[in-house]
């Protein structure tokens, strides 16, 4: 699927720059997620695809440049705003509340759609049971997706980190996102796991019809899920294209292999 | 070892997770209910002064235990509960309205002391609170006032409508009341959104915020409930001990609280009853001690806030997870009896995090 002007894009950063001192993470990219695909971006170790993902859920200010959700300027919306536009995101390393049941942490998933306040929550009235209730059947819907039944009651602290990926994927699902950013889901999953993976997304993207942006190492993942591809090295886009389009295209081939 | 059967989501939100569960508090409370007919008057005291504690770990275990705050300068606020209960009674105000009163307002003054607060954890926040208890300190000794100034102030009796609550049998029943609502509106609070959010800040700020949790919203709201719980032990506390001076709320009060949730074991509100327990009667303790000792250890003044720092440390190398932790241990013992394993709850290093967005 390339973009098509007509259509109206998901996503649409324009010229981003994000410097740290002298370097330049992020220099003037620009790109667009149309509804309903999924988008990877691929590039060498530094390229700036995490940092993108920084600008894109607001942990980080761009120094130029502006990103639109759904045609709003979203460039200022303060960070714990993201998740109510429907912007849900993981991290590299997993970024889970540690102490806690894989139960509670996707129930924190459910906290942008809380109706209740402090006063309701401290009396325990009845409207708060219902949306408890109401919470974990939403919960379970995702558990179901994507199979964690089994440790539904087990303390992060204690799963096996390719188990931790998931529930991190889940607990962003909980958010009900419309846009799910993924950073390097496949890192540290065996291959079998990482299989698992691309038919989950895959589910993801088509069950529940969330657009996916996910930045990843292992091309073969990439290409079997992806619609469109985009590299960057040292900050810049180097191509934005089809999976087959990437592979051959002579600039990402010398950013990976040099000259 | 027990299974449970579910067949339904609420018996995950419900207080009571099984029958043994019933049973056993129904027993502990039948116990409490009986202890004022075979007690003497001391003991009696004494139980009343930990279930004040306990209120008040109630409070700090909420935003040190729950949301990773860590604050030397809850005795401020214990303080601040004391006097302006303590004041109110004086202008004649009815004891339910003024202990309410004394509550609303530490809880925000403990918001607005919440705001400075949003910016520092660890040792920062540390050492900010105990700035702020240092403050509330000489306040206390100079607004002569409203507060006595050294002089102190006393307490007036409490008493609901024509029923006096002084006397240690009815005082005790006062204090245990107080303590189960407490309890109960902290259950309530930790089974629901905003407990959530708490305990998500306290695992992963950067991910709460990206879960749409607002940090300063809800790191202000766990300051004021935490301010607010431990406000309402001082206007007990104002009764138990009946004369108010700025020297009963120093920096020792807010080691012993900050010892008390942590001895008891941070993060479960069961850590909290263990923990007001062993301080309740840790002095207690120590002065068997002191008894026993050569006198020439004995006599040392600082003995008793020795022997507290001294069991901190202890605590924090040997049980971080505090009575409560040792208690899950022993439990998991007889539930896996044959089977225990010594490696079972051995403390594994955790996975690399994200160090970058620090």
């Amino acid at each position: 699927m390339s973009p098509q002007p007509t259509e109206k894009s998901l996503l649409a950063a324009n010229g981003l720059t994000l410097t740290f001192g002298g370097v330049h993470a992020v220099d003037d990219v620009s790109f667009s997620v149309e509804p309903g695909e999924v988008f990877s971006i691929i590039g060498p170790n530094g390229a700036g695809k995490t940092t993108l993902f920084n600008l894109i859920s607001r942990i980080y200010d761009a120094n130029a440049g502006t990103i639109s959700f759904e045609d709003d300027d979203i460039s200022a919306v303060p960070t714990h705003r993201i998740a109510e536009l429907g912007i849900a995101r993981t991290f590299q390393n997993t970024e889970l509340f540690e102490q806690e049941t894989v139960l509670r942490n996707l129930l924190i998933g459910q906290h942008v759609h809380r109706q209740t306040n402090l006063l309701q929550e401290f009396l325990f009235l009845p409207s708060v049971r219902k949306q408890e209730l109401a919470f974990r059947k939403e919960v379970e819907d995702i558990i179901d997706l994507l199979d964690l039944q089994h440790y539904r009651h087990q303390v992060i602290a204690n799963l096996p980190y390719g188990i931790r990926k998931m529930v991190e994927v889940a607990r962003a699902l909980c958010i009900k996102p419309r846009l799910l950013l993924l950073d390097e889901p496949s890192s540290g999953l065996n291959p079998e796991e990482t299989e698992d993976l691309s038919f989950q997304i895959e589910d993801i993207n088509e069950e529940l019809g969330t657009t996916v942006i996910m930045v990843e190492h292992d091309m073969n993942l990439v290409s079997q899920v992806s619609d469109r591809v985009m590299a960057l090295a040292d900050g810049k886009r180097l191509a934005i294209g089809t999976p087959q389009e990437i592979q051959q295209h002579p600039e990402v081939l010398k950013a990976y292999l040099g000259d | 070892m027990r299974f449970i059967r579910k067949t339904h989501y609420k018996q995950d939100i419900q207080l009571f997770k099984h029958e043994g569960q019933v049973f056993w508090y129904g027993l502990l409370a039948a116990g409490l209910l009986a202890a004022p007919f075979l007690l003497s008057d001391f003991y009696l005291g004494e139980l009343s002064l930990v279930f004040i504690y306990a209120i008040a770990g109630i409070g700090l275990m909420l935003l040190t235990g729950y949301t990773g705050l860590v604050s030397l300068g809850h005795a401020a606020f214990l303080a601040i509960g004391a006097y302006t209960h303590a004041y109110f009674l004086a202008q004649g105000w009815p004891f339910l309205l003024s202990a309410t009163t004394a509550t609303l307002f530490t809880a925000l003054i403990g918001g607005i002391v919440g705001i400075p607060a949003l910016r520092m954890t660890g040792i920062y926040l540390a050492v900010a609170t105990l700035a702020f208890a240092i403050i509330v300190e000489q306040v206390l000794v100079h607004w002569e006032s409203v507060t006595g100034g050294f002089r102190g102030m006393a307490v007036e009796l409490p008493a609901i409508g024509a029923l006096a609550l002084d006397g240690s049998f009815n005082f005790y029943f006062l204090c245990l009341a107080v303590l189960v609502v407490s309890l109960w509106l902290a259950l309530n609070l930790l089974r629901s959104p905003t407990g959530r959010a708490m305990t998500a800040i306290r695992d992963s700020e950067i991910s709460a915020q990206s879960m749409g949790i607002h940090l300063a919203y809800t790191k202000t709201t766990a300051f004021a409930i935490s301010a607010g719980f431990t406000g309402l032990a001082g206007s007990l506390l104002a009764h138990k001990i009946g004369y108010l001076a700025p020297d009963s709320f120093t920096l020792l009060t807010s080691i012993q609280l900050l010892l008390m949730v942590v001895v008891g074991g941070l993060g479960s509100l069961h850590g909290v009853i263990y923990g007001a327990i062993f301080i309740g009667f840790l002095p207690q303790g120590i002065a068997v001690l002191r008894d026993t000792l050569p006198s020439g250890i004995a006599q040392i003044p600082g003995l008793e806030p020795g022997i507290f720092g001294l069991i901190l440390v202890l605590v924090l190398i040997y049980e971080p997870l505090g009575i409560y932790g040792r208690w899950l241990k022993i439990r998991s013992y007889f539930e896996a009896f044959p089977l225990y394993r010594k490696a079972m709850h051995k403390r594994q290093r955790s996975y690399l995090r994200t160090e970058r967005l620090r």
